[in-house]
């Protein structure tokens, strides 16, 4: 201690000793909860419910006593929707607790959970805030959704849930093999978004081939009005016209080859056909100005005032627009324009998958909890109640007859018969988060539809970003089966 | 009487020390450790990896983008705000001309609104005023391209945060006008320390404003504006700079990576990539530079105390 006080030769008092070891005591019993607060600790995880007895009315046997704890992302979908299934959970399971939450964000609330081993039973893993689904698997967190998926459907004893979804869904939820760890709950038809009223009034059909797509934005050009828009901030939004566009162009195969990170795959014809079609756009001055500089909200809303007449987006447009769009609007989606008779897959190629991934934690109390109450979403009834709500389909395959579908949906279901297979499902923006919004979306697309970069110089960028990607071995890297 | 000083000292000392060494020594500590690691976040589970995060991040452009744009902060922040922090508080308190019957010093007229004006930016959240700002940058419909068109500049509409070149100072010049205000009042405190009288001889002995400025209010204030460098420098690298960097431009960090700074790339590892312990490691890099910044700054301010 330094000091040079005399204590009388007996060392350090008694005195002393109790005060010493109080004072540690008040620094390290903080110190000790804090340390097995956090990570280092190791998380001893919490203790397994008991399975319960599975019956015909509980096929996955369910503890009918246990707590089920529900975290749902508060987003463009709102909650309602998820309160009312969990109301039915009760209603089946009088004896079981439910704690239902939500919350927009999801990593911030969730993570400290993880990290402790004491996850909730069910989540809906979505926002701006998703905890990265390629880590959560690659660690172990996640519980393989197959009893699900092969438990009968809610409806129907003799059919199971895994037959009752839209094509896609399942396969979704996979990383290369068996084990489903996500199920998509939405079902989101991506593509170009425009109002059939604007369209009308400068006598237009929408264009299938991209001469007519000049054309189109031409007309609307003299009438005072830009052809196109989209998120200028975010540009990861064009992708929702430009993927299925490739697709269309060049093949399947061409989207397969860019989400495998396969060398050389973004310099394919194709890719750079789509490229200069959509660098027309600029340079014929098409694009609604100051357009780079506005966010999701704002360019949509410019576009829902008119100022443009199309705009790449997915099917919540209609419900996250709501209040700025006309009520004439008379919003349509279609199939992007391709290039001309020679592409590959006919007009009407369209890219439409799983949206709102819902995950059960591995290490949840009560896994079967969580996995009933997505048995009870993906009834009909549960299904047809979120796509009344929200506007939006869901993985349930039906469920859209006897309610009132809305112009957008009523539209995009269209547009999903009219694709009938020639749907397809790029995997880049679930797999290779950072790669797809930031890289490709930001500092390549972003740029050259800003008109910083010609498409061969973006296309160039583009690969250069993609083969890092596939060298980098701090993420894990996934191939089409 | 110096009997049990010691003892006396470190018994008033040990528990702030304590609480000092565990909510702020030993997190340091802890992270440091975990940019060893492979930890994800995610997880409990993780082992050690040497060197690696070390050596990635010395091979990550991203990184050395974002350490630029990080120091360019420090340094620029710090001097825009700090010089229009002086000349405010020196107009409103001593640049006034000398009016019959008033005190000898004083500030230029209706410099108490003025300082008001100057505070109001400081009681709105750093969150309000960058939304606020990316309405106004907006350049479809926001207030700056619209004054622009107004006064028939309509071939001058720039894209603002969505242009590479322009989107870091647009970000910066919104720092310097939410902060600008706090420095005007600690100045301004500063400077009311300052005898009068010394104010009183030079304007007798004829000393213009610069003058005044440069010899008198300047030297004597230099502990403040040291202090207040380092404040700001450190904001600008941490916190605030966050703050807007995310609200305004969105997304990764503006157009072409534009905008990124270092606390922001740390949040993005640690929140959205699953890489708690890559973010520690860039987490380490932004210690050290904020360290280092300090420790430039108080060597390079150093001089002697003038008493009065």
């Amino acid at each position: 201690m330094g000091s040079t006080a005399h204590h009388g030769g007996d060392g350090v008092g008694r005195r002393d000793l109790i005060k010493r070891s109080a004072a540690l005591g008040l620094v390290a019993a903080p110190g000790m909860s804090l340390l097995s607060a956090c990570a280092s600790s190791g998380g001893g995880g919490q203790t397994k419910d008991k399975a319960g007895k599975k019956t015909a009315k509980n096929p996955l046997g369910v503890n009918e006593s246990a707590k089920m704890e529900f975290v749902l992302f508060d987003g463009g979908f709102g909650k309602e929707y998820a309160e009312d299934a969990v109301k039915i959970y009760q209603k089946d399971f009088p004896k079981a607790s439910v704690k239902f939450s939500a919350t927009q964000k999801i990593q911030s609330t969730l993570q400290p959970r993880f990290n402790q081993g004491n996850p909730p039973d069910l989540i809906d893993n979505s926002g701006a805030e998703q905890m990265d689904m390629g880590v959560l698997v690659g660690k172990n967190q996640l519980a393989d959704l197959t009893p699900l998926l092969d438990a009968p459907s809610y409806d129907d004893p003799n059919k199971k849930v895994r037959d009752t979804l839209r094509p896609g869904i399942v396969e979704m939820g996979q990383f290369d093999g068996k084990p489903v760890w996500i199920l998509y709950y939405a079902y989101t038809v991506y593509g170009v978004w425009y109002s059939q009223k604007a369209l009308d009034s400068l006598d237009a059909q929408y264009p299938q081939t991209w001469d007519q797509m000049l054309a189109v934005c031409e007309k609307a050009k003299k009438k005072g009005m830009a052809g196109w828009t989209y998120a200028g901030k975010y540009p990861y939004y064009l992708p929702f016209s430009l993927y299925p566009m490739i697709g269309k162009v060049g093949g399947r195969e061409v989207l397969d080859a860019i989400d495998n990170l396969e060398p050389n795959a973004w310099k394919h014809p194709a890719v750079k056909a789509c490229f200069e079609a959509y660098y027309e756009l600029y340079r014929k001055g098409y694009i609604l100005k100051g357009t780079p500089g506005l966010d999701h909200i704002q360019s949509q809303t410019a576009w829902a005032k008119g100022k443009a007449l199309f705009i790449p987006n997915g099917s919540w447009v209609e419900n996250e627009s709501a209040n700025v769009i006309p009520a004439d609007f008379n919003l349509a989606v279609s199939a992007p324009t391709g290039i001309d008779a020679s592409d590959k897959l006919p007009f009407g190629t369209i890219w439409a998958s799983g949206g709102e991934p819902f995950i059960v934690p591995a290490k949840a109390a009560n896994a079967e909890g969580g996995m009933e109450q997505l048995r009870i979403m993906l009834s009909e009834a549960s299904s047809k109640n979120f796509t009344a709500k929200v506007k939006s389909l869901t993985a349930y395959n039906g469920g859209t007859t006897g309610i009132s579908l809305t112009p957008g949906l009523k539209s995009g279901v269209a547009a999903l018969d009219k694709a009938g297979s020639n749907v397809v499902n790029p995997r880049l923006q679930d797999w290779y988060v950072q790669l797809q919004k930031e890289k490709i979306g930001v500092a390549g697309l972003g740029e050259m539809m800003a008109g910083r970069l010609t498409p061969a110089e973006a296309i160039k960028k583009i690969q250069g970003f993609a083969d890092e990607a596939a060298k980098d071995t701090s993420i894990k890297h996934y191939k089409h089966q | 009487m110096q009997h049990g000083k010691y003892r006396f000292i470190v018994g008033f000392l040990a528990a702030p020390l304590g609480l000092y060494a565990l909510f702020v020594v030993w997190p340091f500590i802890q992270s440091i450790y975990y940019s060893f690691t492979d930890w994800t976040g995610l997880s409990p589970e993780f082992k050690m990896v040497g060197f690696d995060n070390y050596k990635r991040m010395f091979h990550d452009d991203i990184f050395w983008k974002s350490l630029q744009h990080s120091l360019l902060f420090a340094l620029v922040l710090p001097l825009v705000t700090l010089s229009l922090a002086l000349f405010f508080a020196f107009m409103i308190n001593v640049g006034g001309r000398r009016r019959r019957g008033g005190p000898v010093v004083s500030g230029v007229r209706g410099s108490s609104f003025y300082k008001i004006v100057y505070f109001f930016p400081q009681v709105l959240s750093i969150a309000i005023v960058s939304l606020l700002f990316a309405f106004a940058y907006n350049p479809d419909s926001g207030a700056i391209n619209s004054l622009l068109r107004g006064i028939g500049l309509d071939n001058v509409q720039p894209l603002w945060l969505g242009d590479p070149s322009l989107a870091l100072w647009c970000v910066m010049a919104v720092l310097v006008w939410s902060t600008v205000g706090f420095f005007v009042v600690l100045f301004s405190a500063g400077m009311a320390s300052i005898p009068a009288e010394l104010y009183e001889a030079a304007l007798l002995d004829g000393a213009s404003r610069s003058t005044t400025f440069f010899r008198i209010t300047l030297p004597l204030l230099w502990d403040t504006v040291q202090s207040g460098w380092v404040y700001m420098g450190i904001l600008a690298l941490g916190a605030e700079s966050f703050a807007v960097v995310q609200i305004m431009t969105t997304g990764p960090g503006g157009p072409d990576y534009s905008t990124t700074v270092m606390v922001l790339y740390v949040y993005q590892k640690a929140f959205r990539d699953g890489q708690a312990a890559y973010a520690t490691t860039i987490g380490v890099a932004l210690l050290v530079v904020t360290l280092a910044f300090a420790a430039i700054v108080m060597r390079l301010g150093r001089r002697e105390r003038l008493e009065y």
